[in-house]
């Protein structure tokens, strides 16, 4: 049952050292449980509980009103078309239809095989190149109904996994803050009044 | 109308490859502002900011520099939180910013920190947003490993470090207190204000200042430039330049850097550098000027300057920078319906009135839509409206924790009223209402009253 492995309980260690207090990191040790198992399974919540000295209820608390948060196994690629004022506007309701259609299943279902699950969102950020939509939340913008044929071929024979990892993977890139340059946490309680409010003060009325 | 020929501020780097890698930007006279900053004092900076009047970008409008004031004297430590969580509808800004120049952003974190003396910088940037999340972790690592931030950064005594937070998708938290709950690990649900700002307590109860990635992006430019020469730019109290996205039924749609004040809307909507006008024989319907939440504007508006006075007098706002136009054919009841389900599927759930009465106009608006609307529905819809934001009037009136609930007044008022024709053909009946709309920009036009 998928608690954290050991790498990424190192890992949840030193994300959870980044803020001054420990729950702070309960959403990024969600997304890191999601990009273990690609779901948010339930022993992973105990163990973050564990992590960061809450009840496993809270995290399911907070886990659960967060959209991209998911529970049970989603499939491997999640198509997120958006059908906002926007896109609305310049056929994404047409390019959500077209998807489902050529896929055989219903927003906020997932494919027989795993492969696909098709979400009907809300505005992505990407208005001015509506339609458009995500696949693990990588854009894709004006996407006329041949591309997102195209699109899907692609993806059934994993053909774009350098541009689009499966699903749970949010960003192959990750901070490093090195033990010599850190500045150091601001506890509450703790912190006094940084040194260099201090001295520019001095300075006007020494 | 001129169109303002002065050079573009934050976004200068988009059209560059590398504009986002610290290579660069350090040759495009990147973390040169930061390097005035720290060479003079902080409450020297803030005063820069003050006099560059820089509004914040995020919706509300609110002075920077006097925000940065309101955090209570000797109260320590604070912290600065950066709202990356873009998620309004229409609007597109914010994630072409961290994409494409992440490190402007960085060095506007360092300067903002700087000044108000906070002793840690979070950036929440919105879950769905994956390249911009990479393109800030390695902007923040390349930075870390160059001096730009961490332990005395570039051998002065300031100290920072800048903390890359996730979000996980919840419209709500970019408000800026339900993005405190978010950020300590909570359900993203506003609290209570007044009596607390987020400057007097926030993250933690400490003293913390949120600005939007937009609002600290400018901050580089104004301290290699001044402050006096930001607030030469644009008009009233809207000085400097924007990004507007304009978006919906144009012939280039696109994200736009442009002079305040002196560009108006018929300018970014219609001039060929930016929106390039409508399709051919196609004519005006309504357009949005302020992101989902503002009310509608129409023709009429179209020769308002893009200035907050001006636009809030005309009683919308300028909001967010997304202006989304809708043509002749634009079916406006389905428009509104789809606004008010956004509102709908992303109240957070803690007062009444927002989480009952969007969830209802969602229900009625959708069955006016699959042809079940009754007589009285148009009556029944103001009437929840009402009880959401009290005189459906502008700024609105809010019986609720936040401004959310009052937002999906804001498409309902200005279909039903300039388009009642639409509704009525749907619902029947005579599309009266007993409840009073107070709102300026939701009244018809003086010359049409008389047929309403
Ligand atoms: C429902 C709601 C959603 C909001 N969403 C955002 C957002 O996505 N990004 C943002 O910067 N501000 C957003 N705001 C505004 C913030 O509360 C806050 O005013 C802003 O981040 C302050 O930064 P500024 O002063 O630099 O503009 C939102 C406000 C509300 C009420
Ligand atoms: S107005 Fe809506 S979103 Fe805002 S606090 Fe109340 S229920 Fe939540
Ligand atoms: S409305 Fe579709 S991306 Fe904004």
């Amino acid at each position: 049952m998928p608690r954290f492995t050991a790498d990424n309980t190192i890992l949840a260690h030193e994300i959870i050292t980044r803020y001054p207090r420990p729950k702070s990191a309960l959403i990024p040790l969600l997304h890191l449980a999601q990009e273990q198992d690609g779901y948010v399974a339930d022993d992973a919540m105990e163990h973050i509980a564990e992590l960061i000295g809450v009840t496993a209820a809270e995290v399911l608390g907070t886990c659960s009103f967060y959209e991209m948060f998911k529970l049970a196994p989603v499939g491997e690629y999640l198509v997120n078309v958006c059908t906002n004022i926007s896109c609305l506007l310049v056929g994404g309701e047409e390019l959500l239809h077209h998807i489902e259609t050529r896929l055989g299943i219903k927003s906020g279902h997932t494919t027989e095989d795993g492969k696909f699950t098709v979400e009907d969102v809300e505005c992505i950020a990407a208005c001015t190149e509506a339609p458009c939509l995500q696949v693990n939340y990588r854009y894709f913008s004006r996407v006329t109904p041949e591309a997102a044929d195209a699109l899907i071929d692609d993806l059934l024979h994993d053909r774009r996994l350098d541009e689009i990892p499966k699903h749970g993977v949010l960003a192959r890139t990750r901070q490093q803050i090195p033990a010599a340059t850190r500045a150091g946490n601001a506890v509450p309680g703790e912190a006094e009044e940084p040194v260099w409010i201090r001295r520019a003060r001095a300075e006007v009325s020494p | 109308m001129t169109v303002s020929d002065a050079p573009p501020i934050v976004s200068t780097r988009f059209a560059l490859d590398n504009g986002h890698t610290l290579t660069g930007y350090l040759a495009t006279g990147g973390y040169e502002g930061l390097r005035a900053a720290l060479a003079i004092s902080p409450t020297a900076v803030g005063e820069e900011v003050k006099a560059a009047s820089l509004l914040g970008r995020g919706g509300a409008g609110f002075p920077a520099g006097t925000k940065w004031g309101f955090c209570p004297p000797g109260v320590w430590p604070r912290y600065l939180v950066v709202n990356g969580d873009e998620s309004e509808p229409g609007t597109y800004k914010d994630r072409l910013l961290m994409e494409k120049d992440p490190h402007q952003l960085i060095e506007g974190v360092l300067i903002a920190s700087y000044a108000i003396g906070a002793a840690q910088a979070f950036l929440y940037v919105r879950g769905e947003m994956a390249l911009a999340q990479e393109r800030i972790a390695q902007a923040l690592n390349d930075a870390y490993a160059a001096g730009y931030i961490g332990k005395n950064i570039l051998g002065t005594d300031f100290s920072l470090d800048v903390v890359l937070h996730w979000g996980a998708g919840a419209y709500i938290v970019g408000e800026e207190t339900a993005l405190i709950e978010s950020l300590e690990g909570n359900r993203g649900m506003p609290r209570l204000k007044p009596p607390f700002f987020p400057a007097a307590k926030g993250l933690y109860l400490q003293p913390t200042v949120v600005n939007n990635v937009e609002t600290l992006a400018n901050l580089p430019w104004i301290m290699t430039n001044g402050g006096a020469r930001f607030a030469e730019l644009g008009a009233e109290t809207s000085r400097g330049m924007r990004l507007f996205a304009v978006s919906g039924h144009v012939v280039k749609p696109g994200v736009y850097e442009v002079e305040f004040g002196v560009t108006t809307f018929r300018d970014l909507i219609f001039d060929p550098a930016y929106g390039g006008g409508l399709g051919d024989g196609r004519s005006l319907k309504a357009f949005i000027p302020g992101g989902a939440s503002a009310p509608w504007f129409y023709d009429e508006h179209l020769d308002l300057p893009l200035e907050a006075g001006a636009v809030g007098a005309a009683g919308s706002m300028l909001g967010s920078g997304a202006i989304v136009v809708m043509d002749n054919t634009t079916d406006v009841v389905k428009a509104c319906w789809r606004v008010v389900r956004f509102f709908a599927r992303e109240s957070c759930g803690k007062c009444t009135p927002c989480r009952e009465g969007t969830s209802w106009l969602e229900k009625v608006l959708r069955r006016i839509l699959d042809g079940e609307g009754r007589p009285d529905d148009i009556a029944l819809l103001l009437d929840v409206c009402d009880n959401i934001s009290p005189g459906i009037a502008w700024p609105p009136k809010q019986t609720t924790i936040c401004p959310l609930g009052p937002s999906a007044v804001s498409p309902i008022a200005s279909a039903l009223v300039r388009f009642r024709d639409e509704f009525v053909a749907l619902c029947g009946g005579t599309g009266e209402s007993p409840v009073a709309i107070t709102g300026k920009a939701y009244l018809p036009k003086p010359n049409e009253v008389a047929g309403v």
